[in-house]
């Protein structure tokens, strides 16, 4: 288009009619670009799965208890320091795995469920969350592991519909069983899952689980190679099953007592084992184990010899969100859509706890309870 | 109206060259941010990741990029509005353009600050780390996030405002406003 052209189209007087259609023109324009943003924003899709719905759903299982993690509400804090072996250090340039390194570890220990209340038990599943920050600098990692060998679903939305269908039928207060089947139907691999984590072995507290990552990682190497791996923390103590007389016992805090006893005696160890997954393992369905006969690596030796309550001073994981997606470089995602999703959860899940600060309960281990166990008394 | 149609002698000034780049490259990117966000923030799928990585480096490249903007402005004053633009209208767009300014500062150092608060490690690019410039603070952290969320909003409506002035001017009024900005053509300053 030759500029004189345009120029002299411009020098046109408009019509009045001409000049409401452009003002339409425009509105119309600016209408579009305004609702192409709501839809991305989610509010024109309301089965969408957003942060808003995954977060609504803990709460209609779990109840409203303002201040706290959306999941594994119940916890304490732990810490120490993780020594590095070098044995990984081969497969991932991450400077928490080079030999020798050292990193100072704010821990967390939780059971899992939205209920900071609960009475612990012996099914119910256990958590070791850990911050590594690595003593000459590089890259921090956070990882959360759970003492079950897989994990129950394998997508987002798997995970939500088994909390829909958990909650409680409000007329009843009990959960409905029928959901609960209808859900089981349309998700096979949760069958298959709950057979092995129902056959695993409990062990008697804390300190002797073995914690598991559930979801697959990538190590990255100096030289750029990618492996699929796995992780878990094994306890050095052995490990003895859960007594049917200590499953009876009535300390609501039973587990957490024990634990807070055992450091107090000498501090706890743990293994990370790394997993080397093969190309054709499944990276991305954390329903599914790897074969047991997969190379393992011991990757350094994990020692907790502090732990305190979540709340007064020496609470330093409280505010702690344990997102596995805090990774440094030399550890990356898999294609696990999980990891994704957690970490959406997890910083929802920190900014409304964050946002409830002020309404926060005690939590269900108090200082008081720590000092006195710590001073070996009674809880 | 007629009497306002500029004669092509009397057209408007453009903005210089490194102005208009400026202009355009951080109009892609802002906007890139704003769909970003409020997507990133809305879902549970394997996109959250992607988006949020997307996200942290591109904020911070708008931070440095409206810094250099900023000083270019110093340096290269945009060109006077057209004289015949009522007094409202000239402080409507002022004002407008200062706010966009500031959002485009404010915005990405909030990010910043909110993900030190939280704490979260500030990831530019692989190991590329950014120093944390607040301490820890849930409370701190819980009034950044909303404020953030609050200053995207804004800066969407400011923007949709900003767009449909320039569709006004280009479309309507037609007075060489939108072409200062838009038009790479031949430039006209040399004409006026
Ligand atoms: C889509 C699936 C999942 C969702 C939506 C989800 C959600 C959550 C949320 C909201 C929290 C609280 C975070 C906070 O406030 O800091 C949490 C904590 C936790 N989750 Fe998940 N989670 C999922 C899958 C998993 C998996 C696969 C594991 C496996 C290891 C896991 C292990 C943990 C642990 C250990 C914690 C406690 C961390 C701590 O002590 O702070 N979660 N989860
Ligand atoms: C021009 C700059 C920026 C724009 C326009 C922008 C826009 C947005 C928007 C629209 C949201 C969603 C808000 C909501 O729906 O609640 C958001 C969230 C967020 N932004 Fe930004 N942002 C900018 C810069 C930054 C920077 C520089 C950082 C950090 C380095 C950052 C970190 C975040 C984080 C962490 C979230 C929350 C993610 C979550 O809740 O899961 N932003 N941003
Ligand atoms: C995509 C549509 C856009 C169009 C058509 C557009 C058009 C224009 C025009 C015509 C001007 C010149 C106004 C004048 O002469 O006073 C201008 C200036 C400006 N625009 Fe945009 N713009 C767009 C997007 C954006 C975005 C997304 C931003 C940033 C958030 C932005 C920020 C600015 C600023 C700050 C100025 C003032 C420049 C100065 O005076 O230094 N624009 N824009």
């Amino acid at each position: 288009m030759a500029p004189d052209s345009k120029e002299s189209i411009e020098a046109q007087p408009l019509t009045p009619a001409a000049m409401v259609a452009l003002l339409a023109l425009i509105g119309v324009v600016l209408l579009f670009v305004a609702i192409v943003f709501v839809y991305v924003g989610g509010w024109l899709s309301p089965h969408r799965l957003t942060q808003d719905r995954m977060m609504q759903a803990f709460q209609e299982l779990d109840g409203a208890h303002p201040g706290f993690r959306r999941n594994h509400a119940k916890g304490m804090c732990v810490s120490g320091w993780f020594d590095s072996s070098g044995a990984a250090a081969s497969l991932s340039k991450a400077a928490v795995l080079k030999a020798g390194e050292r990193s100072a570890v704010i821990g967390r220990f939780a059971l899992a469920g939205g209920m900071p209340f609960q009475a612990d038990a012996p099914g119910q599943v256990r958590s070791m969350a850990l911050r590594f920050l690595p003593a000459g600098g590089g890259g921090e990692w956070r990882t959360a592991i759970n003492n079950i060998p897989v994990f129950p679903v394998n997508t987002a939305q798997g995970f939500y519909e088994q909390l829909l269908a958990a909650r409680p039928d409000p007329s009843t207060g009990k959960p409905d069983p029928a959901a609960m089947k209808a859900f089981l139907v349309h998700h096979p691999e949760t069958v298959r899952a709950g057979a092995l984590i129902n056959a695993r072995v409990v062990s008697s507290g804390f300190a002797d689980s073995t914690f598991n990552s559930l979801d697959t990682f990538r190590f990255v190497n100096a030289a750029g190679v990618s492996t699929p791996v796995r992780w878990a923390m094994e306890p050095l103590r052995p490990v003895v099953t859960e007594a049917a007389a200590q499953a009876a016992r009535t300390d609501k805090n039973y587990l957490f007592d024990d634990l807070i006893a055992q450091i107090r005696q000498q501090p706890l160890k743990w293994r990370l084992m790394i997993t080397v997954g093969r190309p054709d393992d499944p990276t991305n369905d954390a329903t599914r184990p790897w074969p047991v006969a997969r190379q393992r690596i011991d990757a350094g030796t994990l020692t907790l010899d502090a732990v305190s309550s979540e709340d007064g001073s020496g609470g330093a994981c409280l505010w702690i969100s344990y997102d596995p997606m805090v990774l440094p470089a030399g550890i990356e995602a898999s294609d696990d859509p999980i990891l994704s999703a957690r970490s959406a959860a997890y910083a929802r899940s920190l900014t409304l706890r964050a946002e409830e600060k002020s309404q926060k309960a005690p939590s269900a281990v108090t200082p008081q309870e720590v000092r006195a166990l710590l001073a070996g008394g009674k809880p | 109206m007629t009497e306002r149609q500029p004669r092509p002698s009397q057209r408007q000034p453009q903005f210089p060259a490194i102005s208009r780049l400026l202009h355009w490259l951080m109009a892609l990117m802002v906007l890139s941010m704003l769909f970003i966000g409020i997507g990133m923030a809305a879902t549970e799928s394997p996109r959250y990741h992607v988006l949020i990585s997307i996200h942290r480096p591109l904020g911070i490249s708008v931070l440095a990029v409206v810094i250099i903007r900023i000083v270019n402005r110093l340096l290269n004053p945009p060109p006077p509005l057209p004289a015949g633009l009522p007094g409202w209208q000239r402080v409507a767009a002022e004002g407008s353009h200062y706010l966009l300014y500031a959002l485009m500062l404010i915005l990405p150092l909030v990010g910043w600050c909110m993900l030190s608060a939280m704490p979260y490690p500030v990831v530019f690019a692989g190991s590329w780390h950014l120093p944390a410039i607040l301490p820890p603070n849930p409370t701190v952290y819980a009034w950044l996030r909303q404020t953030h969320t609050v200053l995207a909003l804004l800066l969407f409506l400011t923007f949709l405002v900003h767009f449909g002035a320039a569709l006004l001017h280009g479309l309507v009024l037609r007075d060489g406003v939108l072409q200062s900005m838009a038009s790479f053509g031949r430039s006209r300053r040399q004409r006026a």
